[in-house]
């Protein structure tokens, strides 16, 4: 797999941004050849470096049910696994949106996402705290999302310059 | 009654944006590529300081040539950028954005009759601000065959024995242009054989996409017949700050300090204490939003190819100036068709000079997404054309 890096560098700050640029105008912008670019996310994408091309969505703006927290959860790590695969058995529910090994008082950070406050609570109580290596866990419901992943959902760009000037 | 106005001012003409401005106001939804400042918000971190001022009370005017640790800083970027040294309290003063430092500049160097030369086209005060001095403006044409810039030849065509100050407007509004180093030294050489004075606008020269911008006082010989202008509105986002600068001989600033402390006593100091901050942690923002105008440059450029729209490509600012003599109408009958058959507002050359007929001016200081439904009503206004 050839890594051209220079492209690399230019190519992943600008999708993280926006997924929905076209392979052309990627190229034009970014003075490339299309195939280039094209080959390029390719290879990004068998590397396992580009992830996935998601919708960001706040959920909170639309009349659907939705309930997110942050656990910390403290666990025994075990011989020769390390916190690996009690993070593995958490991470296969599909409810849990992120796992994360954290430096600090706790060991993992779990996200979860439930329709209601009693299906996160009920995960909580039934699944995680009953898995054996687990000392303890505090949820932390989220109550309101002003930025997530660099955005700010809380107000809307809002073009204010005059429409015409020197 | 008497009448109340002087001859000088009412005979200056009326911005040419200005009337096309209120057309466009009385539309509800039209689209816009005319404006002429940066799309994105000043960097937090340089408001946040200016937020900060205030709270610690700043409320109160600084020296009339502005803070002393901005004048530092000024000099400082004029050193780490150009090479120049100037000293910060003698050769550089912050003004009320650049646009002051324009018309001081000419005030403080012009007597009754002195002709100065001016490039067309260009940013719309220079004129206006040469009358106003008691000057007499002359207008270089520049051409779009030399893709605007400013040829030596064209200086020489103009010269007179009265001839005193040369405008240099690169990077330029409106059309985008550039002057690299070898176009400055052949400038300069005129400049220097005919003991002319240039005052350099150089308040895009953060924004330029084919190597950095050099200005003409860098070059030997040039550095004591020049005022640099520059400031924080384009580099940094900063146009409502309304902060600029100058820097040049101290025989010039010097007087040039004089008009400004009757005039205007000094630049707000909210946004002085705001600018410091700018020069001193803000390289890395101006990287960021250069890269994000070159990207819509480059794709604005594609777009013109595509549609069949003539452009030379524009290195600096944030303008590209296609060509539209192909359709067979004068700039402002263009730019009122677009304006009122697909709504999207764009600014005639003519606003910018009258050589500048034949153009339209196209900002891109919008986001992309914003330019893509831009450029699909002018493609179809073209492709009906």
């Amino acid at each position: 797999m050839s890594e051209n890096k220079e492209l690399r560098k230019k190519l992943l700050p600008l999708i993280e941004k926006n997924s929905r640029i076209g392979i052309d105008e990627l190229a034009v912008m970014l003075s490339e050849q299309e195939i280039d670019v094209a080959n390029e996310l390719k290879a990004l994408e068998e590397e396992g470096i580009i992830c996935g091309y998601h919708t960001m969505i706040d959920w909170s703006k639309t009349s659907i049910e939705e309930v997110s927290a942050l656990i910390e959860v403290r666990v025994t790590p075990q011989r020769g696994l390390g916190f690996d695969s009690i993070a593995e058995r958490i991470y296969k529910y599909p409810e849990v949106q992120s796992v994360y090994l954290m430096s600090g008082g706790f060991d993992l950070m779990v996200i979860i996402e439930g329709k209601t406050l009693q299906q996160v609570a009920g995960f909580v109580s039934d699944k995680l705290s009953t898995m054996d290596s687990i000392l303890s866990t505090a949820t932390c419901f989220i109550l309101k999302k002003y930025k997530d992943h660099g955005t700010i959902l809380t107000k809307k760009y809002e073009d204010t310059r005059e429409m015409v000037s020197p | 009654m008497r009448n109340p106005l002087s001859d000088k001012v009412t005979e200056i003409r009326p911005s040419g944006i200005r009337r096309f401005f209120d057309i466009v106001q009385e539309m509800d939804d039209a689209i816009s590529l005319g404006v002429g400042e940066p799309d994105f918000d000043t960097p937090w971190h340089i408001r946040d300081e200016g937020i900060y001022s205030l709270e610690k009370g700043r409320t109160y005017y600084t020296s009339n040539s502005g803070l002393k640790e901005l004048r530092e800083e000024i000099c400082a970027y004029m050193r780490r950028t150009q090479g120049l040294t100037y000293d910060p309290m003698t050769e550089s003063f912050v003004t009320v954005g650049g646009s002051e430092a324009i018309d001081l500049a000419l005030r403080a160097m012009v007597n009754p009759g002195d002709e100065v030369l001016i490039p067309q086209p260009s940013y719309v005060s220079y004129e206006p601000c040469a009358v106003l001095a008691d000057a007499k403006p002359v207008i270089i044409e520049l051409k779009g065959e030399n893709d605007f810039r400013l040829k030596p030849e064209e200086i020489l065509e103009k010269c007179t024995d009265r001839t005193k100050i040369l405008i240099l407007p690169y990077p330029n509004n409106p059309t985008g242009a550039v002057m690299d180093r070898e176009d400055l030294e052949a400038v300069a050489r005129v400049v220097i054989d005919k003991d002319l004075y240039v005052i350099s606008d150089e308040i895009y020269s953060e924004l330029t996409y084919s190597g950095r911008h050099v200005s003409i006082a860098a070059l030997p010989g040039m550095r004591d017949r020049t005022i640099v202008i520059n400031g924080f509105s384009k580099a940094y986002a900063m146009t409502g700050w309304r902060l600029g600068y100058a820097v040049g001989p101290q025989l010039i600033m010097q007087q040039m300090i004089k008009i400004h402390q009757f005039a205007i006593m000094c630049a707000p100091t909210t946004s002085q204490y705001a600018g410091v901050e700018a020069l001193r942690n803000g390289d890395e923002d101006v990287a960021m939003m250069r890269e994000e105008y070159d990207r819509r440059r480059k794709y604005l450029l594609h777009a013109f190819r595509e549609m069949g729209l003539p452009c030379f490509e524009p290195f600096g600012a944030f303008y590209a100036f296609p060509d539209i003599r192909q359709f067979g109408m004068s700039s402002d009958e263009f730019v009122t068709r677009l304006l009122k058959e697909e709504k999207l507002a764009v600014v005639p050359g003519t606003a910018f000079g009258d050589c500048g007929e034949g153009y339209i001016r196209i900002s891109y200081a919008y986001s992309l997404d914003d330019l893509k439904r831009a450029l699909e009503r002018l493609q179809r206004f073209i492709a009906r054309l």
